[in-house]
This record gives C-alpha cells, structure tokens and sequence, in this order.
C-alpha cells in the first residue's frame, strides 16, 4: 500500500463477489463459491483495517523503484479524508460527485459493518449448506454489503441514496429468499414498499437541501450552516423531517416498523445481518451523518426523541408477549433502535452510535444463536415448544446467557455501558429529559423480561417437546457464535468518554455537561435494579409458576390480545392505506388505463389496420386494365407536379383574390 | 408543300390511331396501325430522318406488325363483346389521359424557342454529310458497345420467345380447357 | 395559295402530334379487351415518343435523339417478340385473350 486508504475497494469487492457468484455460482463447486463469498468481506475488512492503520500507524513504505532505495517515510492522512472517484452530476449550478468519505464515523460503522458481516458470512456456511440457492444467496449477502459500505462510505447525500436503495432491494431479495413461500415474498414486498414510502421523505429532504444549499455534500453543508447563524427553525426543520421519515423507514421506527417482524420470513443470519447489526441502523447513521441539520433545529430533535422512545416502549410491550423466537429478538431489535434514536434526539450522536456498536454484537450474537437453535430444531421456531435445551445445546446456551445479559444491561457487560449513556445523557436535558429517562427505565424493565423469558422458556425446564433431538451446530456456526459472545462481553470497556472524544471530530462534541459522576452512578444503579427486577419477574413466571403466564393472561383477555396481536397496526393500515389504493388502483389503473387506454389504443390499431386492409385488398384485383388506369393516374399526376409552375399558379389563383379584395 | 404534305400525313396518323380504338376485330386494328406507322414513317422524312423512316417501314410496319398479325390470325381471335370490365378504367383512366394530353398541350405551346421544321435541313447543314453517314459514324465508335448489346437483347429475345411458345411437356396437340376451376375475384 | 404552299411547319405541331398520339394509345390500353389490341396500343405509345424525339433532333440538330429513336426501334422489336410469344402462352393455358379474365397470378 503506498499509504493513502483505497476506499473505493471496499465496496469493489464485495461487488466483485456478487458478480462472480451471481452468475457463475450455480455452475461452480461449492467449495469455490465458499471462497469467493467469505473472502470479499474478509478482504473489505481487511482494507479498512489497512485504511485506519493510515491514519494512526502511518508508518509506510513508498517504494521509488528506479530512483534508488525504498524511502520509509511517514504520509500523514488526516480524517475526514475524502476519495473523489469522477464526477457524477455537472449540469449549470448543480455538480455531484461519486465521492466517499473516511472520518471516524464512517470508520466506525465500516468496522462493524465488514467485521460483524464477515462473521455472519463464516455462520451462514454452516446454516445455509444444505439448501438449493447457496451460491445466489451469497451472492445477495455480497450485494448487501456492497451497498452498505457505499451507504456508509457517502460522501454526499445522492451516493448514500444509492445504498440506501440498494440496501432496500439486498433486503427484499434476501427477505424473500425462500420466494417460494407465498409469506416470504410478501414479507420481502412489505419491507420494499415501506421502505420506499420512507425513502420518499429521504427524496424530498434531499431537494430541500439542494434547493436551499445548492449542494448535497455534507461536509458543505456543515459549512454553509456554520457560516450563517440565521438558519434556525424553518426550512431546516422541515428538511431534518423529512430525512428522519426516511430514518424511520430504514430503521423500522414508528410509524414505520411494520416490515420488520415480517422479514424474519428470511434465513436468519439474514435477520441478524441486515435486520440487526447493520442495514436498520443505517437510519441511525444517517442522523449521526447529517447532525449538523438537526442541530440546528431543536423542534425536530425532540421529534427524533420522542419517536425514539416510544418506539422502544411500544416494541417492547409487544415483545412481551410473543411466542415466535425470532419475533421476540425482532421487536427487541425495533426497540434498541428507540434508544439509539433516543440518543440522537437529546443530541448525543456518540452515544447513539455506541449503542449501534454493542448493539450489533449482542443482537447478532442472539440472532445467530437463535438460528443455532432453530437449526439444531429441526426448524421450529415456537417458544412454547422449546425448553430444556441447555443440556443439549451447552455452547449455544452460553453464548445465549452472555447476549441476554448484554442486552439487559448488566455490568461489566457492553449493553450497560452504552445503554447508560443514553439514559444519562437524556436525564440531563432538562424537565421532559426526565420524562424520556423514565420512558426509557421502564423499557429496560420489560427488555430484561422479556429477553429472561425467552432465556428460561427455550433452555431451561424440561423439554416440552420429546420427540426432537435436537443437536449442536457445526464449528462454522459456533465460531463466530464465541467471537461475538466476547465482543458483548468487552466491547462496552472501551468507555463512553473515551468514545466521545474519538467521535468528536465528526459529530461534534456535546457541550460538557454540568453532570457529576455521582448521579451517574446513581442512574447506573437504576438501569441495574431494573434489570434484576426484570430477571426476577421472568424467574418468578416461568421458572417457579409456570401457570401464573397463562393465568394471567386469562385474567386480562383485552390487554393480552391487543399485544398479541400487535395493536392490530397492521389491520388498521391494511384497512386505511391498502385496501383504499387496491380499490382506487382497480378503478383507475384497470379500468381506466388499462382497458381503457391502452386496450382501447390496442384496439384502434387493429380497426386502422383491418380497415385498411379491407379497402386496400379491392385495390389489388388483378384486374389489367385498373392497373393500368392507376399507373395512367400515376404519370399524370406525377407531370403536373413537375411541369406546372406551381408557385405562379398559386400566387396568381391567390393573388387575383387579394388583387379584387384590394380593390 | 411542306404544309400540306404534313397535314395530310398527320391526318392520316389520327385517323389510323383512332380507328384502332374504334374498331372492334383485332385485325382491323392491326392494319390502322400499319396506316399509323407508315405515315409516321413519312412524317420522318420531313423531318430529315431518312434513315428512320426507312428502319420504321421496315423494322415496325414490315416485321413487328406482320408478326402482331400472324398471332391473331394463329389464335384466331375474334370480336371483342363489349363488357363493363373496369370501373376503375373509366373513372379514373381518363380523366388521367385528359389531364396528361392537357398538360403537354399547354407545355408545348407556351414553351419558348421552339422552331419550324425546315424541308431538306438535316442534323447538319454540312453538305455532302448524309444522315446515314452522320448515324453510322456515332453508331459504330462512341456508342458501339450498346450496339453490340443492343443484338445481344434480340438473340436473347428470339430464344425467349422460342421457349415461351413452345409445348409443354406433354400432348403437343392438347387442347387449352376452357372449363379449369379457378377463382375469380370481383373486377374492378 | 403560294404562301399555303412555302409555309414551314412549327414544330409545335409536330410535338401537338406526337401527344395526341401518345394520349390515344393510353386509351386504348385503358378501354380495349383484346389482350392483343393492348399490346397494339403499347405500340402506338411508342411510335407516338419517337416522334418526338425526332422532332427535338431536328430542333437541335443532334443526332442523339435519331439514335435514341434508333435503339426503342430494336428494343420494340424485341419486346414485341417476347409480348407475343408469352401471350401465345397465356391464350395456351386460359383458352381466352380478355384483359378481364386474366387476373391470376397463377398460370
């Protein structure tokens, strides 16, 4: 390496990846398609590591060939570093290029993006060995990642539109992989067009910006926003807004979430790649990326906190009640995705990005072992069947533990660290910080619940169901289950102060907080408590009695049936937005254009040609003598337009007219 | 004398082209056109064009229509039955011929430099050169090769004409049957 | 009487003629049944053209109209003598020469 990152190979070989294995796959051996799967991410891992080292090891070695010795020197890249690859855009006032940016955001995200994702590819040859479409498969997950590190890699506001789209197609390809099961292909749709709606408000922000800016670069942006200190409220809110429309569709926030427990239809290293650790955290990213417009704007910083945490309330209270393992970690997904937008609406993106960061341990690290349960199921995925499987399953049972308890919040585990971090930096914003930071205790109450729910009723107790055997999973699925298991136990250690200051540069420093350690330990104390009392509750219903669940839901049939059934969200959206565009497009778009316009424009074609058909076929009689007379026509016609003079013909015939008319 | 002898040939050229239309057995037709064609050839004299008159009595009225009246005397062709067998003919024929003999008409006798045909004035006023001698001198070193091509086409015409004539392969004294089944379509 | 006898003739006339000539063979080709009084008529189409370039050579004095006339003459001979020979063969398979009846591509 000559000492300069090459950001554009990141994304290039993950793409690389996809291609050969999108078109060759099937043909290939497996073995080969192996290779090539796990290599692309290993490799874009392996030049963001080369591109960080840069930056803090710049120690390099340019080698002058024919100019004399090798010259150890040191090149020093600065962050934010910026690759213009070409132009994209260049028409008058409007020039966009295809630029990607290195800053310690983007350093961040990549690390976890390619170092989390390789490890879910290494998992997915175990899970996905035996099925029909190994090679397409990873070649979609390729996809995915190809996308993701354009998204994070963004420069500009249009190149991350290209991976926030593309990420949304990897998703619905990926979400319908299984595309013969009629629920799985429309889980993938739902999540497409959700998103899409989300993606409108992204377009819509994006032509605010260039209408008001002239320019979608952030790091112009930021410029243009410092500079004038007039841009506060008004147009600025109404684009932080629309870009957190956006946000909330990617990242399955209210009042867009409703993809999400659907796409769990998908192989679930799937569910924990891109519904997990990276492609619904893109909403949180872009926040963190365009922090400077929200900053300026205090009313749609509260919004971002207010759907922030009720968003993780409203998940969690569903998750409550689930029985399906994977929608339990789905809703718990939806409402971790609360904190961190919690975090970034009381404008502590680095605390939100730290929760993006364990979050993506421990959540994938449970999604996986999920997946290392269903496979070692036989494929049932109901709680209720389950139980008893510490025994059989020992290494997934750890790992299991040390996810559930990073998730609850324990100390020394990763989940505490980031997790209070958000609740402190809420507390102190103030009389409705307060109010957010109860929000938020009472959902880590019922995260621990539920999460110690799943724990007790999936491996502990007797097994309900005798007549499965289940087995361990394979190294290439245990492996990366372990290496996540120690991410969630020390990836939090690294401190939030010590996080602070390294994201500082990119998205800016909060103001230091009259806070004192004191009460931030005593808040720290809280989060603990009501993690135990989760605990104790699950331990209490699941453990001791295990009929007080069903008594209790017996007792409130209403409550019960509501969480059940999620609210009934999805019916009333069906009743109110789908079933209404079904009925406007059977009428306007059926009947209207389709039969109307287009059959009618079908049929008119027919006539013409039929009618002319009709009159032409008495043309060609065979008939010598009507031949001959229309070749007569012919000539004559063809003399009189070469011999008369027609300019003075008609300016004569015309002009004795104007002459009398003059007169 | 140039005159007369104009109007009375060109008459005799009207009056042959039209009787060929007004009469109604072929061979009455063919012989007006000898009446044509021999008049025409008089009308190149007039003109200067010895040689071509020549060539027109004997290439046209001496070999073309003598061969035009064997084949109606061999198919032996009769009257014609006046039949309406062209709508088209009538409706849109001549007002085409009315229209193209109007406009020649009012072509030729508005056109300027048009000049009077002069007795005894040949392609040159250079006496002592024949019009023979001026064709045959273009005909036989500038435009020799389209000569020589030119009694190529009619050898190839002569085998043309022999093997469309012949028999079939079959009954060379099979008579034509007039009773085949064909479809008609509607006349125009 | 002297002066009917030494006018010259316009060459006018000549070409007046040349299109009345032409004009009529159109007619004919348009109203005759005969399948071998069209052909005639084609005929008279011809003649009616050489005319006219005789005409237009003796206007210009060139020989090229004479010997254009010369070549239609070659030419008409040889068309004659196929026309013929294909409607001898036509009168073979249809036992009829009505223009009318003739109107099958088909032999």
């Amino acid at each position: 390496m000559n000492g300069y990152p090459h950001l554009w190979l990141i994304p290039l070989l993950p793409f690389a990846g996809f291609l050969i294995n999108g078109i060759l796959g099937r043909r290939l051996p497996k073995w080969f398609v192996t290779t090539v799967a796990l290599l692309a991410p290993l490799a874009a891992f392996g030049v963001v590591l080369s591109a960080a080292s840069t930056v803090y090891f710049p120690f390099n070695v340019t080698k002058c060939g024919p100019c004399g010795p090798p010259n150890y020197g040191w090149t020093v890249v600065v962050l934010p570093y910026v690759e213009n690859l070409a132009t994209w855009i260049n028409a008058a006032a409007l020039h966009i290029d295809f630029s990607f940016v290195l800053d310690q955001l983007s350093l961040v995200m990549l690390l976890v993006v390619t170092g989390v994702g390789f490890l879910i590819h290494i998992y997915s040859v175990g899970y996905m060995h035996d099925d029909e479409g190994y090679a397409r498969y990873f070649s979609y997950l390729n996809l995915f990642l190809f996308f993701m590190t354009v998204l994070v890699l963004a420069g500009n506001a249009l190149v991350m539109f290209v991976g926030w789209e593309g990420v949304g197609l990897a998703s619905y390809l990926l979400i319908g992989f299984w595309y013969q099961k009629k629920s799985a292909a429309d889980a993938g749709k739902k999540a497409f067009i959700v998103n899409r709606i989300g993606d409108f408000g992204f377009l819509i922000g994006m032509f605010l910006l260039l209408a008001n800016f002239g320019t979608l670069t952030f790091s112009e942006i930021a410029t243009k926003l410092g500079q004038d200190p007039g841009w506060t409220g008004g147009v600025v809110t109404v684009i932080a807004l629309c870009l957190l429309l956006g946000a909330t569709g990617k990242s399955a926030q209210l009042p867009l979430y409703i993809w999400l427990p659907d796409a769990m239809e998908g192989p679930t290293p799937v569910s924990a790649l891109i519904h997990a650790a990276t492609m619904v955290t893109a909403g949180v990213y872009m926040v963190a990326r365009t922090h400077v417009l929200f900053d300026h704007s205090p009313f749609a910083l509260g919004v971002v906190a207010i759907v922030g945490a009720a968003t993780a309330l409203f998940a969690a209270t569903i998750g409550l009640v689930q029985n399906d393992i994977k929608r339990v970690l789905a809703y718990s997904t939806i409402s971790q995705l609360g904190y961190m937008f919690l975090a970034c609406g009381v404008a502590a993106y680095s605390a939100g990005i730290f929760h993006l960061v364990t979050h993506a341990f421990f959540k994938a690290l449970l999604f996986l072992a999920a997946g290392s349960v269903i496979h070692g199921m036989g494929g049932e995925q109901d709680l209720r069947k389950m139980g008893g499987l510490w025994k059989k399953l020992p290494i997934t049972f750890a790992v299991t533990t040390v996810g559930v308890l990073a998730i609850a919040g324990f100390f020394p585990f990763a989940g505490f660290f980031s997790k209070d971090a958000i609740l402190y930096a809420a507390f102190l914003q103030g009389p409705n910080g307060k109010i957010l930071w109860f929000v938020g205790v009472v959902t880590a109450l019922l995260t621990s619940f539920y999460m110690f729910r799943l724990w007790y009723l999936t491996f502990l107790g007797k097994s309900r169901s005798p007549e499965i055997h289940p087995h361990e999973s394979p190294w290439s699925m245990r492996g990366p289950l372990v290496i996540l298991a120690l991410l969630s136990i020390c990836g939090g250690w690294i401190g939030i102060e010590r996080f602070n200051g390294f994201l500082a540069p990119a998205v800016g420093a909060k103001a230091a907080e009259a806070g004192n350690p004191h009460l931030e330990l005593v808040l720290s104390g809280v989060a603990v408590g009501v993690a135990l009392l989760g605990w104790l509750v699950a331990h209490l219903l699941y453990r001791e009695k295990s009929t007080l669940p069903a008594n209790m839901a017996a007792a409130l049939p209403g409550g019960y049936k509501l969480l059940a059934n999620k609210y009934y969200v999805d019916e009333i959206y069906g009743a109110m937005v789908v079933k209404p565009l079904f009925a406007l497009s059977k009428i306007l778009l059926g009947w209207v254009v389709d039969v109307g316009v287009l059959g009618g424009i079908a049929w008119l074609l027919g006539g013409i040609a039929m009618l002319s058909g009709a009159v032409l076929q008495r043309w060609q009689s065979g008939n010598l003598r009507s031949y001959a007379a229309w070749l007569a026509a012919g000539a004559a016609a063809l003399l009189l337009f070469l011999l008369v003079p027609w300019p003075t013909v008609l300016a004569s015939f015309f002009g004795i007219h104007f002459g009398m008319a003059g007169h | 004398m140039h005159l007369i002898l104009f109007i009375v040939f060109a008459g005799f050229c009207l009056a042959g082209a039209i009787n060929l239309l007004l009469q109604s057995h072929p061979i009455s037709s063919a012989l007006s056109l000898i009446v044509v064609m021999t008049s025409l050839a008089v009308l190149y004299l007039l003109l200067g064009a010895e040689f071509l008159a020549a060539a027109q009595v004997i290439v046209y009225a001496g070999a073309i229509m003598v061969l035009f009246t064997f084949v109606v005397m061999l198919l032996n062709a009769g009257r014609e039955e006046r039949t309406l067998g062209s709508r088209a003919a009538r409706a849109v024929g001549f007002p085409a011929v009315v229209a193209i003999l109007a406009v020649l008409a009012t072509v030729i006798l508005h056109v300027q430099g048009l000049g009077v045909a002069t007795l005894g004035e040949g392609l040159t006023n250079v006496r002592g050169s024949t019009n023979i001698e001026e064709l045959s001198t273009v005909l036989f070193t500038r435009l020799l090769l389209p000569f020589e091509v030119t009694s190529v086409l009619i050898l190839v015409a002569i085998l043309g004409a022999v093997a469309l004539a012949r028999h079939g392969d079959g009954d060379p004294d099979a008579k034509p049957d007039p009773n085949t089944k064909l479809e008609r379509t509607a006349a125009k | 009487m002297n002066s009917l006898f030494s006018q010259e003739v316009p060459l006018s006339w000549y070409l007046l003629l040349s299109a009345a000539l032409f004009s009529l063979g159109v007619v004919g080709f348009l109203i005759k049944r005969n399948l071998i009084t069209v052909f005639m008529s084609i005929e008279l189409m011809l003649n009616g053209v050489n005319l006219s370039f005789v005409t237009f050579a003796h206007q210009w004095h060139a020989v090229k109209g004479q010997i254009f006339v010369f070549f239609v003459m070659m030419v008409a001979a040889a068309e004659a003598a196929v026309g013929l020979a294909i409607i001898i063969a036509i009168f073979r398979a249809r036992a009829t020469l009505a223009v009318d009846r003739i109107d099958l591509m088909k032999l």
